[in-house]
């Protein structure tokens, strides 16, 4: 029964590249519209709130496959030009969880003291300096921890690619073993699990690496611990990351973003 | 100088200053006392902005905080307009406020640099003097986190004064303090007081400081002014029996 794990590791392993590709474009992509929005909501004009408010409702409040598959074969049609299926999947997962990162932003931010704030207005700070030289930076450490958690979310969620004929893992897995395979189906999915399980753990990893530092950032202490044990983390956000799991990610940033 | 013209400062339903009339005179030093709720803190926050009067008018330097005259007529102000009036008022906060982001230095160099475009090096050089001058020179890379409570209060008091503003509005700034340490604070602002000409409002229970720097002493209770003296006669023979329990409570307490 464990003959061809050899040869299953392989096979998907060459679906991890674009995995990896797929993630890391979503996580660049999320990131910067979390913060694009995040700040847009928190705007004094109404007109730049409501459009913030219209890209988040929208893209959380729709089904990803669907967006998914609406990219890939309803816009081409629109437009006349077929979308590379990674590049269409990276877009996805950008606008998707970058809806998400927007109300992690808006939460975080908001969740710096008013005294934080009343301190710049003394010192005569205008508003776009208050923001980036001294809340946001403040900020950052709030929303490490919920990041960390959409980005694991988000790496899970590549998976959906293989429905628009991504090479990644799970279409190496279902695509290429499982149909000349079938009787091993048991072993094929758990190393696929597994091969997610790593890289969401490397993600926490360096996720854990970044909150060290925005923690720094204002004057807290790293933990005693080293960063291996910090990896196993404090039982508070391991059980988060579960319950995020369990619960799905809307859950999850609702609660991040009514922190405090 | 800074004038209340009719101020009156309602939350809600909450009247907190009751058409409220005084003025402070350059490099005076007007201490605000009064129990707990009067509205002291509020006219601290009227004057930096951070709060809007319901309805009179607040002057600074002849210029008022809320409006601005746009043509023959007078509108709100804006924000410009406010940071330009806001320049000449620093303000010390009960809970100090300091930058957690920002180490010692930067907190005092941040605001000079950014809003009164001094270079790097002149903000740094007048950060120095000014720790050395607060007695923290050591502390200059410490993050505020690693600073006592009276640490960080006199950084505070730094980084306003950084700002060179022509007044000083200092609200409670003790109160926050272990007992041991309001003593060296509360020295270093008689020190700044008697050294420069920057006019003070400052609210405090200390009523011992408050006698001993004031050169006026404003007795507030429900949004309004009491007893309006200078402190050797509102300590020793108030007019007020509202005073005079007041202080008595005070003394009681310790
Ligand atoms: N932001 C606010 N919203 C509602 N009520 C407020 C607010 N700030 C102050 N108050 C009320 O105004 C009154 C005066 O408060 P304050 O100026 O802080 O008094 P003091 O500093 O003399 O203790 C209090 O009754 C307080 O509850
Ligand atoms: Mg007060």
């Amino acid at each position: 029964m464990f003959d061809n794990i050899g040869l299953f590791v392989e096979t998907i392993s060459k679906g991890l590249l674009l995995t990896v590709e797929a993630t890391l474009g979503g996580i660049v992509i999320a990131t910067i519209l979390s913060f694009v929005f995040g700040l847009a909501m928190l705007s004094r004009l109404r007109l730049v709130r409501a459009i913030a408010r219209i890209y988040v409702e929208f893209w959380r409040g729709t089904s990803e496959v669907v967006q998914l598959l609406w990219i890939y074969f309803a816009l081409p049609v629109l437009i006349g030009y077929q979308i590379m299926p990674l590049v269409a999947g990276i877009v996805v997962l950008g606008l998707n969880f970058g809806a998400y990162g927007a109300e992690i932003v808006r939460g975080a931010v908001q969740s710096v003291p008013k005294a934080q704030y009343e301190g710049c207005i003394a010192l005569n700070l205008t508003p776009a300096q208050r923001m980036r030289r001294v809340i946001l930076p403040q900020s950052l450490v709030e929303m490490v921890p919920p990041f960390n958690n959409l980005f694991i979310q988000l790496l899970k969620g590549s998976a959906l690619l293989t429905m628009i004929t991504v090479h990644e893992m799970t279409y190496q897995a279902r695509e290429v073993l499982i149909t000349r395979h079938v009787s091993q189906a048991a072993t094929i999915w758990t190393i696929v699990l597994l091969f997610y399980l790593v890289l969401a753990i490397l993600i926490t990893f360096g996720m854990r690496l970044l909150e060290l530092w925005a923690g720094r950032l204002v004057g807290r202490k790293p933990p005693q611990r080293g960063l291996l044990s910090a990896l196993r983390s404090r039982r508070g956000r391991a059980a988060a990351i579960t319950d995020a799991a369990v619960a799905g990610i809307g859950h999850t940033s609702d609660r991040s973003g009514g922190d405090r | 100088m800074i004038r209340f013209d009719d101020v009156v400062k309602r939350f809600g339903d909450v009247v907190v200053l009751d058409e409220l009339n005084f003025s402070v005179a350059p490099g005076e030093f007007v201490t605000l006392i009064g129990p707990s709720g009067s509205g002291k803190t509020t006219i601290l926050r009227l004057l930096m902005t951070l709060e809007k009067v319901t309805s009179g008018q607040i002057f600074v330097d002849g210029e008022c905080l809320s409006h601005m005259q746009r043509g023959s007529r007078l509108v709100p102000a804006d924000e410009k307009y406010q940071r330009k009036v806001r320049q000449r008022i620093g303000m010390v906060f009960q809970q100090f406020n300091l930058f957690p982001n920002m180490k010692v230095l930067q907190n005092l160099t941040e605001a000079p640099i950014r809003s009164l475009g001094l270079s790097r090096a002149e903000a740094e050089e007048r950060a120095l003097e000014l720790l050395e001058l607060v007695g923290l020179t050591e502390k200059v890379n410490a993050h505020p986190s690693q600073l006592s409570g009276g640490q960080q209060q006199r950084v505070a008091i730094a980084r306003a004064l950084a700002m060179r503003p022509d007044m000083l509005l200092l609200d409670e700034v003790t109160s926050a303090l272990d007992p041991e340490l309001v003593a060296g604070v509360l020295a270093l602002l008689k020190d700044i007081a008697s050294s420069t000409d920057i006019t003070f409002l400052c609210v405090t229970h200390e009523m011992n400081f408050a006698r001993d720097v004031s050169d006026r002493v404003l007795m507030f209770d429900h949004g309004q002014i009491v007893e309006d003296a200078v402190p050797d006669k509102l300590f020793s023979e108030p007019d007020h029996e509202r005073t005079r329990t007041f202080l008595r409570a005070v003394l009681e307490r310790g």
